[in-house]
């Protein structure tokens, strides 16, 4: 598959379109993920209270739909943050979440899986 | 007053006629030289040099934003940066509306301090998020939002601990 065919959703965005995460509001970690490949690494990382912070505001929804445009996982994070996960349990269900995504979106254009 | 190599040096008269001023910016020259013992045409071409030299900025009115009804929040930002870079991200800053002042300090890491308005939290948030951490060679930010002003002055003469007895 060339790249003008792969899904936005696997593409590197510049840093202006990056993700940032915080902790709260104007408490920049340092941690920023510009693909959705560094975003699944970066879960892993972060900390846990920047997790729920982005979870409760809807941040990743907004990110993942607006600018990964994959409205598919942006509806199942969704759905995460209606059942109310805080710490590790949000983490590990956001991890399985979008590595899954991740998984199914390398194997649709044949790149080796994560 | 002196003026060598076309930069202004101020005297004890300037720095009194600069207080005077400070106090009241809308008080006459007539005024300012009767009060200093001055003839008013003195302190009307001291004070033009002063403007065309810099050391007046400007003449502005301070305004009590709650009291006019504005509604905005103030938050100070730290933020720590790639040595690098810091240069460039205080010049990038201070090119913002939102961001009222910008410092530098070397403390155990190389820091920029800025001063941001904000409509509400969420307007403070989404500035941060889009256009400060994104500066390349921002590692990362720490904010604290003013719950209560206890004191906000301009620099005054009065200030300057070696001008203090005019």
């Amino acid at each position: 598959m060339n790249m003008e065919n792969m899904p936005k959703s696997l593409k590197t965005f510049p840093r202006e379109k990056a993700f940032y995460f915080f902790t709260s509001i104007g408490n920049y970690t340092g941690v920023s993920a510009a693909s959705l490949k560094e975003f699944v690494e970066k879960i892993n990382e972060v900390n846990v209270k920047s997790l729920e912070f982005h979870l409760c505001r809807g941040d990743f929804e907004k990110w993942i739909g607006e600018t990964l445009e994959d409205k598919e996982l942006a509806e199942d994070i969704r759905k995460l943050q209606k059942i109310s996960l805080t710490g590790d349990a949000l983490r590990n269900q956001l991890y399985l979440t979008v590595s899954k995504r991740l998984r199914r979106l390398a194997a649709q254009i044949g790149q080796p899986q994560p | 007053m002196k003026i060598k190599n076309n930069t202004l040096t101020v005297d004890a008269t300037d720095l009194k006629i600069l207080k005077a001023l400070q106090e009241d910016a809308r008080q006459t020259y007539a005024n300012i030289g009767k009060r200093l013992g001055i003839a008013h045409s003195t302190v009307y071409d001291r004070l033009r040099k002063m403007e065309r030299h810099g050391i007046i900025k400007q003449y502005t009115a301070v305004v009590d934003g709650e009291k006019a009804g504005l509604k905005s929040i103030t938050a100070l930002m730290t933020i720590y940066t790639d040595p690098k870079e810091s240069e460039r991200v205080a010049e990038e800053l201070s090119k913002t509306p939102k961001v009222l002042e910008v410092y530098a300090s070397l403390s155990e890491e190389l820091l920029i301090m800025a001063k941001v308005v904000a409509e509400n939290q969420e307007g403070l948030h989404a500035f941060i998020a889009n256009s400060v951490a994104p500066l390349p060679g921002v590692l990362r930010i720490r904010t604290s939002i003013v719950t209560k002003k206890f004191k906000e002055t301009p620099f005054s003469i009065t200030n300057d601990a070696d001008k203090l007895h005019l």
